[in-house]
């Protein structure tokens, strides 16, 4: 966009610098963010593994007992609450402490996009939960003797939730009046995908159905539970994580919009 | 070419933003005209809370005004915001987007943001790192790193990519002598070379006095004065200030009590702003006589722009001179 400019100004304005292309901005953004690995990974690790561990170990109990908790889905949840604990928790944290200390005009006063900077953020984060999920998948998976042939299916679940939740954990920091709102909001939102996870669907009360209907994470609890039968339904799993993407593309769209928001009406 | 050659860079005209509090509206930009030519260091001096950071994030589209217009390069700031960054560069105070950094990471990911490609972003971020002497800690994280270092660095944020205008809030807060004067040099090289504009936001006199070819003075929202410091500080050259400390309550005599009827005080701090020849009479009388047991330090000084500052009406203690 280039605005008008008065005539009496053109001839000592300076060349506007050519703007950073959309993919150069994620990639940026992913690079950086990404760096921070080397300091946060290993606790960021430790936490996000070590519950969902926890869940695994505890609710065999409940299975044993003859709960009506299935082997499948608690592997799947436990898994995707790994990425939820980063994703959705700690990035909710981590955009309202930036939003609350007006960080974010550090990105507002830069020639980029709000969705290539949110897009990007939340790829990176996604990939911090990479190692615990997969972690999680295959030791969870041996632990109750699941056939480990497709456990592969953890990786797109991991890229299909660990997007679309960055995508909610984004907006839910942005849009939170303060930071202690966002924590709070991004804690329970990885309690809801916790639970949600966990439980069975066909448990659940019909009001608390229809929110599972609209929690991204679901979808990507039940494509991965799907892949540890014998026979998986291989077109199943590619719908729930179409519709778990889907969501990521709209959470995405929604954050550029409040992140825009954010820098502009502090 | 000279800076008024170069025509103008910022043009800001009546510009007011007030905040609603349910405490009462606060005017934190009030009616301010300004206009930054292209190639001068303008400044903004005022103490904490004068408005100085509201009014920079309106200049650089970051927050919108109630009323008024600015124009950079006749663009219109207000309608096309996004257009800002174009040219600009800005030092926010708050340095947490870049905090999990390494510097020199934090380095190239700005440059890239500023759409530099991959290699010049690099030598961007190396001679960046090489100008303001970040060599020892580029590889460290900028949360880690002390308070001093960690500004220097994100100073260099705002340098890299070489935009046509700075605007920089507070950029050497916190920093010590040697790297204060790296970034006055910095910002100088880019003026020389570049005829880069740069407006510079303080509440520190000394920086004011030593950097800027103009300041606005600001106070509660407007600017009470705007020109060259030396103009500005021949406004009050006929006067010099002595600041005075007591040991303890100021004993009672004709003396004390005529200077502290002219006196601003804070605490057993006095600071006075007195003809220079009547200051060295009083200050000779103070030294000579037994009220000098009562002094605990004193000093006599030029007029500097809080002097100015404090005769145009402003209120605030808070200035820095060191």
């Amino acid at each position: 966009m280039t605005a008008a400019v008065t005539p009496s100004a053109q001839r000592v304005v300076p060349e506007a610098s050519p703007r950073p292309t959309f993919a150069a901005t994620f990639g940026a953004i992913f690079r950086g963010q990404f760096s921070r690995a080397k300091i946060a990974a290993i606790p960021i690790f430790i936490a996000a593994t070590l519950q969902s561990v926890g869940l695994v170990v505890l609710l065999k109990g409940l299975i044993d007992s003859g709960a009506d908790v299935t082997e499948q889905s608690v592997v799947a949840g436990s898994s995707v609450t790994v990425v939820s604990f980063v994703a959705l928790n700690l990035l909710a944290q981590r955009f309202g402490a930036l939003k609350a200390s007006g960080a974010l005009d550090y990105f507002g006063a830069l020639p980029v996009r709000p969705a290539a900077v949110v897009t990007g953020t939340a790829a990176a984060w996604a990939s911090f939960t990479v190692p615990g999920s997969i972690l999680v998948a295959v030791g969870g998976a041996a632990f109750y003797r699941l056939p480990l042939s497709h456990v592969w299916v953890i990786g797109p679940v991991v890229v299909a939730a660990g997007v679309s939740l960055a995508g909610l954990g984004a907006l839910l920091g942005l849009i939170a009046p303060r930071p202690e709102i966002a924590t709070v909001a991004g804690q329970l939102g990885m309690s809801l995908v916790m639970f949600l996870g966990l439980v069975p669907a066909h448990r659940l009360p019909g009001a608390i159905q229809a929110v599972r209907a609209i929690v991204p994470s679901t979808y990507a609890v039940d494509a991965f539970a799907e892949s540890f039968r014998a026979a998986p339904n291989w077109a199943t799993i590619a719908v729930d994580l179409t519709i778990c993407v889907a969501v990521c593309g709209l959470a995405l769209a929604v954050s550029a919009w409040a992140f825009r928001r954010a820098v502009t009406t502090r | 070419m000279s800076v008024g050659e170069l025509g103008c860079a910022f043009a800001v005209r009546g510009l007011r933003k007030v905040y609603r509090a349910k405490s009462g509206d606060v005017v934190a930009t009030d009616l301010v005209d300004l206009v930054v030519q292209r190639g001068e260091v303008f400044g903004l001096l005022g103490p904490n809370g004068a408005g100085k950071t509201t009014l920079v994030r309106q200049l650089i589209g970051l927050l919108r005004p109630d009323a008024g217009t600015v124009e950079l390069f006749g663009h219109d700031v207000v309608a096309h915001p996004r257009v800002v960054p174009d040219y600009v560069a800005y030092l926010p105070q708050d340095d947490a987007a870049l905090a999990d950094q390494s510097v020199a990471v934090a380095l190239e990911t700005t440059a890239r943001l500023r759409g530099l490609s991959r290699l010049a972003a690099a030598q961007a971020r190396d001679a960046v790192i090489a100008e303001l002497g970040l060599e020892e800690f580029a590889a460290r994280p900028i949360a880690k790193l002390s308070g001093g270092q960690r500004r220097l660095a994100v100073v260099g944020a705002a340098l890299v990519g070489d935009r046509p205008v700075l605007v920089l809030d507070e950029p050497t807060n916190g920093l010590d002598p040697t790297a204060r004067r790296a970034v006055w040099a910095a910002v100088e090289r880019r003026r020389a070379q570049f005829a880069t504009t740069v407006v510079l936001v303080t509440h520190n006199v000394l920086e004011a006095e030593t950097v800027l070819d103009r300041v606005a003075i600001l106070d509660r929202g407007q600017v009470i004065a705007s020109d060259t410091p030396g103009r500005l500080k021949a406004m009050v050259d006929r006067e010099v200030r002595l600041e005075l400390t007591w040991r303890d309550e100021p004993p009672a005599d004709p003396l004390v009590s005529s200077l502290r009827a002219r006196a601003v005080e804070h605490g057993r701090r006095w600071t006075v702003r007195l003809p220079a020849d009547e200051a060295h009479a009083a200050l000779a009388d103070l030294t000579s006589g037994p009220l000098f047991g009562a002094l605990d330090d004193f000093t006599l000084s030029t007029p500097s722009l809080e002097d100015v500052y404090l005769t145009l009406g402003g209120a605030a203690r808070d200035l820095e001179r060191a």
